[in-house]
């Protein structure tokens, strides 16, 4: 009966396989109109008046709207969820973003106008026609150099492009291990942008019913009571009560559908102008200049080291770009995702970071899978490997000299978090033992003789998931609480629908979730259903990212099961004549301890539902229980990936001819869907890692990879199979032990890469290589470092 | 321009209006009301269109409406008997070879196609055949086993069943 730990097969998947899938545009409803969403091309222009007369006279067009109408309409900006304050102690530059430009656009694909008509292809037709009259001015693409004196001003409000300064860490405690140091060891590097590509471009689909006053959004997201919330009380004005928001199935987040978007507003606001419901569906090149972006730092990183080679200090300073705008959770990201992350597996005492985050006529930047964690892991680990050369160590005996062992949990890091459970170097053990670590460079030597550069790299990650306790990350600069919810309602005849503030977006929380209350209950997984995804449905919650559904959403469900359990005793106590305290659940069953005398859930359900024989002045009838779960602490899942490459030394061309993985996700409910997450995390780091990076012309400011002929999105031969193992240390504090894994591979494939190449490239005197490494970057390379070889 | 068409989809005869830039996948979408077939991007790379016409996978991104009157047209509704999955749609279940599930059908309409023409394909082969498709979730390694053990199965082999049993 114990389903837990084993890989059921997803009950998600026969709707899916069969075309039976409801994603958002795949929605349509009666008397419908489409909107075409007209965007800027320019990177940064003043508008000097827009004409939309000729488009609002074209075939088949209802309406054409401005900023300057919305505006009119008392329409408010998009709001920012999360407040950074600088090493000043002011707060962040919070410029206003408007849902339709009004007086100036930011980057190309701030949203100008839309044009709502019969048809997209009636839109699309009217959207020419209208006549923006664009003032182009200079525009500040590259996140360095627009910190610089004198750079173009993105927003009036940021003054130099500045949103923030901010630091974490006791800087006069590493200064002063540096000057102790044996050895520091210094690096420049970048972590390349990134487009998320969830396969599903983003669509909404607003709808207004005047006979009720109710707005109902059918839209692409990972969290639609968040946006209920950001976009009825700071957009649209519009009461919770009398607004829905529906997230059906949705075809992939990594981040970028947690976000409230304008197109949200747009079309819920239009809705109730035309009073018919108004649907976009964005084409894919509109997802590459509206999704928001990932990542995009710039980095210059110290580490202090001992004579023994135990890391005494390590100093961090980071330009990260935030593009035009603040999205939703943006200035979370390059602060407490990332400065909190750079003490990694690792005992390093002394650790300060520093974060200039900078405003750009690029689309706005926000959390991407993994979210600051890959780019603190990236930091960390590529100098840990170049101390491992600089000392000559061999770069896993380096990090074991490190590693928090195992019996120090708790563990305080000085950057702020304290870490409860893990087992650093078993990890690594584990996958250097899967990898064949010790008999690399025979391999290496076989290689050679094929003319290919072969590498190894090692990358140890932590990250901070189960997001997250409320009142800490208040405290930090959150404007919400991150708790979850969840309802259990056991109907009169046993089946049981679970109603969870979590999405599942490709997860499979619909078998997940069902284990555990199939396990818990004592019943069939198809006695259960869950439901997500409603506001009219589930209980208020926080929705899924950040790898939190199943140490967050998950506790949150076990909690209301713990509920329903408490009132079944007391049920069962009454049918038995029993005393409550010696009534046990167990197997489904509530048994007087000792006795075979029990009753099923099933007929305490029925009993609480039909209570002609109950306790009723005692007790309430019916068995549907709602919990609030508010997490203790963040979960820290860890791991040890090892990655192996060869690269053709006359072409460049690379392969990922091995990669392991081991990690440490705590309890696992179903292996086969948690394989399935580290798989595509993997994808996306090894992606990150080898093939993705998105580039803007510095000059223009228009984007040079807005499509699929530009941007490389990781194909099914640029990947290996994939060695995966765990080692398991429980979560201390919560009830299921659950850590999380939805971000893990994400997060350690890029540097595990890196390293890798680098390592391979060794012999000609490579350091270090910026993401992407692609061929023509590696061949670029082979021929820059081969060259002094052949002129000697 | 407007024309009507005429076309056997999944099987059973259709007709429409359509315009002439009516794309097929349009017309399979928003006429037919066949969402299954999925739209992921708008220059023909990702695969999430992919059906059959006359028995071979076409992607319906790069098909006119009025260029697939007088054919044959299997999509992902198409493929499953009743409430019995295809051989293919089952391995693809048993290996977790999807999670959101929106590349999915171009996924199993190109699997067919492959199989169709090897039926014994190396990991390699399935690799290469699945340029033309685009999967964010699943870093391909199960898309992969799924293909052959689906394959396996249309060969009258036992599937191989990597991933083990689920207790009850």
């Amino acid at each position: 009966m114990a389903t837990i730990g084993t890989p059921v097969r997803r009950r998600e998947d026969f709707r899916f396989l069969t075309g039976g899938g409801t994603y958002t545009d795949d929605i349509n409803r009666p008397g419908q109109l489409y909107a075409y969403i007209l965007r800027s091309q320019h990177a940064h222009a003043r508008i000097g008046g827009i004409d939309t007369a000729p488009a609002q006279r074209s075939s088949g067009v209802v309406a054409v709207y401005t900023g300057q109408d919305m505006t009119a309409d008392g329409v408010g900006g998009l709001p920012c969820g999360w407040q950074i304050h600088s090493k000043d102690g002011s707060p962040m530059a919070e410029p206003p973003h408007p849902v339709l430009a009004v007086d100036r656009v930011r980057y190309v694909g701030d949203p100008v106008a839309v044009v709502i008509a019969d048809t997209l292809a009636l839109a699309r037709d009217a959207a020419e026609l209208v006549n923006v009259n664009y003032a182009e001015e200079p525009a500040a693409i590259d996140p360095v150099a627009a910190l610089q004196p004198g750079a173009p001003q993105v927003n009036s409000e940021a003054s130099g492009n500045l949103c923030y300064d901010w630091q974490l860490g006791d800087l006069a405690a590493v200064e002063s291990a540096f000057a102790k140091a044996t050895r520091i060891v210094r690096l420049d590097l970048a972590n390349n942008r990134l487009v998320p590509n969830a396969m599903e471009p983003r669509a909404a689909i607003g709808e207004f019913n005047r006979a009720t006053g109710e707005y109902t959004l059918y839209t692409t997201s990972q969290n639609p009571h968040v946006i209920r919330l950001l976009m009825g009380a700071f957009v649209l004005h519009i009461p919770e009560a009398r607004l829905r928001v529906v997230a059906p199935d949705v075809g992939g987040g990594f981040g970028s559908k947690i976000y409230h978007y304008p197109e949200e507003a747009i079309v819920t606001w239009a809705a109730g102008k035309v009073h018919r419901p108004v649907k976009w569906t964005a084409e894919r090149s509109e997802s590459f200049i509206s999704d928001a972006h990932g990542r995009d730092h710039v980095t210059h990183v110290e580490l202090a080291l001992d004579a023994q080679g135990k890391f005494l200090a390590l100093k961090v300073s980071t330009v990260a770009n935030l593009g035009a705008y603040l999205s939703t959770f943006a200035p979370a990201i390059p602060t407490y995702l990332y400065g909190t992350l750079l003490a990694g597996t690792y005992t390093t005492p002394a650790i300060y970071c520093e974060t200039k985050a900078v405003f750009t006529n690029t689309v706005p930047i926000d959390a991407y899978r993994g979210a600051g964690r890959p780019e603190a892991t990236f930091v960390l680990e590529r100098i840990v490997d170049l101390a491992a050369d600089e000392i000559g160590m061999d770069p896993a005996e380096l990090r074991r000299r490190n590693f928090i062992p195992k019996d120090a949990y708790p563990y305080q890091t000085p950057v702020a978090l304290q870490y409860d459970s893990g087992d650093y170097a078993a990890t690594l053990e584990l996958a250097l033992k899967a990898a064949d670590y010790q008999g690399f460079e025979s391999r290496r030597r076989e290689a050679m003789g094929r003319g290919k550069l072969r590498g190894i790299g090692i990358a140890t990650y932590i990250e901070a998931c189960g997001i997250a306790p409320s009142a800490v990350v208040g405290s930090l600069g959150a404007r919400a609480g991150l708790y979850e919810s969840a309802e259990v309602r056991v109907h009169p005849t046993g089946s049981v629908s679970v109603l969870t503030g979590t999405h599942s977006h490709g997860q499979g929380h619909e078998t997940t979730f069902s284990q555990l209350v199939a396990d818990t209950f004592g019943i069939p997984i198809d006695n259960v259903e869950i439901v997500h995804g409603d506001t009219d449905k589930i209980p208020y919650g926080m929705g899924t990212y950040g790898s939190r559904s199943i140490a967050v959403g998950g506790t949150a469900i076990v909690k209301a099961m713990d509920k329903v359990i408490a009132k079944g005793r007391k049920i069962a106590a009454h049918l038995l004549e029993a005393a409550e305290a010696d009534v046990e659940f167990k197997d489904g069953k509530f048994t007087v301890a000792g006795t075979d005398r029990s009753r099923t859930l099933g007929e305490v359900a029925l009993t609480a539902y039909v209570p002609h024989n109950y306790p009723i002045d005692e007790l309430e009838p019916g068995l549907d229980e709602t919990a609030f779960y508010d997490p203790k602490n963040f979960t820290f899942p860890s791991g040890a990936y090892i990655a192996e490459v060869e690269i053709d030394l006359e072409t460049g061309q690379v392969a990922v001819v091995n990669f392991t993985a081991s990690d440490d996700f705590g309890r696992i409910i179903n292996p086969l869907i948690v394989a399935g997450q580290v798989h595509g995390g993997l994808a996306q780091g090894i992606g990150q890692a080898l093939l993705e990076g998105c580039v803007y012309d510095k000059a223009s400011g228009q984007l040079l990879t807005g499509s699929y002929n530009d941007y490389a999105m990781p194909r099914a031969d640029d990947l290996p199979t994939f060695a995966l193992s765990t080692n398991t240390t429980l979560c201390t504090h919560n009830p299921l032990g659950v850590k999380g894994c939805g971000e893990a591979g994400a997060i350690g494939a890029p540097a595990a890469i890196t390293n890798a190449l680098v390592d391979a490239l060794k012999p000609l005197g490579v350091r270090h290589l910026d993401m992407p490494a692609t061929s023509e970057k590696l061949w670029r390379t082979i021929q820059q470092h081969r060259a002094p070889i052949a002129a000697e | 321009m407007q024309k009507t068409v005429s076309l056997t989809v999944n099987g059973k005869p259709v007709s429409a209006t359509v315009e002439g830039r009516t794309l097929l996948v349009q017309l399979l979408r928003e006429q037919l009301g066949l969402t299954g077939t999925h739209v992921g991007c708008d220059t023909s790379q990702c695969g999430a269109c992919v059906v059959h016409v006359d028995g071979e996978a076409v992607k319906a991104c790069t098909l006119l409406a009025v260029q697939a009157d007088g054919h044959s047209v299997l999509t992902i509704e198409g493929v499953a008997t009743g409430d019995t999955l295809h051989p293919m749609q089952e391995a693809f279940r048993n290996n977790h070879a999807l999670q959101c599930g929106f590349c999915t059908p171009g996924m199993v309409m190109s699997a067919l196609d492959l199989v169709k023409n090897n039926p014994n394909p190396t990991e390699r082969e399935i690799r290469e055949y699945l340029e033309g498709n685009l999967c964010r979730c699943t870093g391909y390694h199960n898309i992969v086993l799924a293909i052959a053990e689906g394959a396996a199965v249309m060969r009258g082999e036992p599937a191989p069943n990597v991933y083990g049993t689920a207790a009850e």
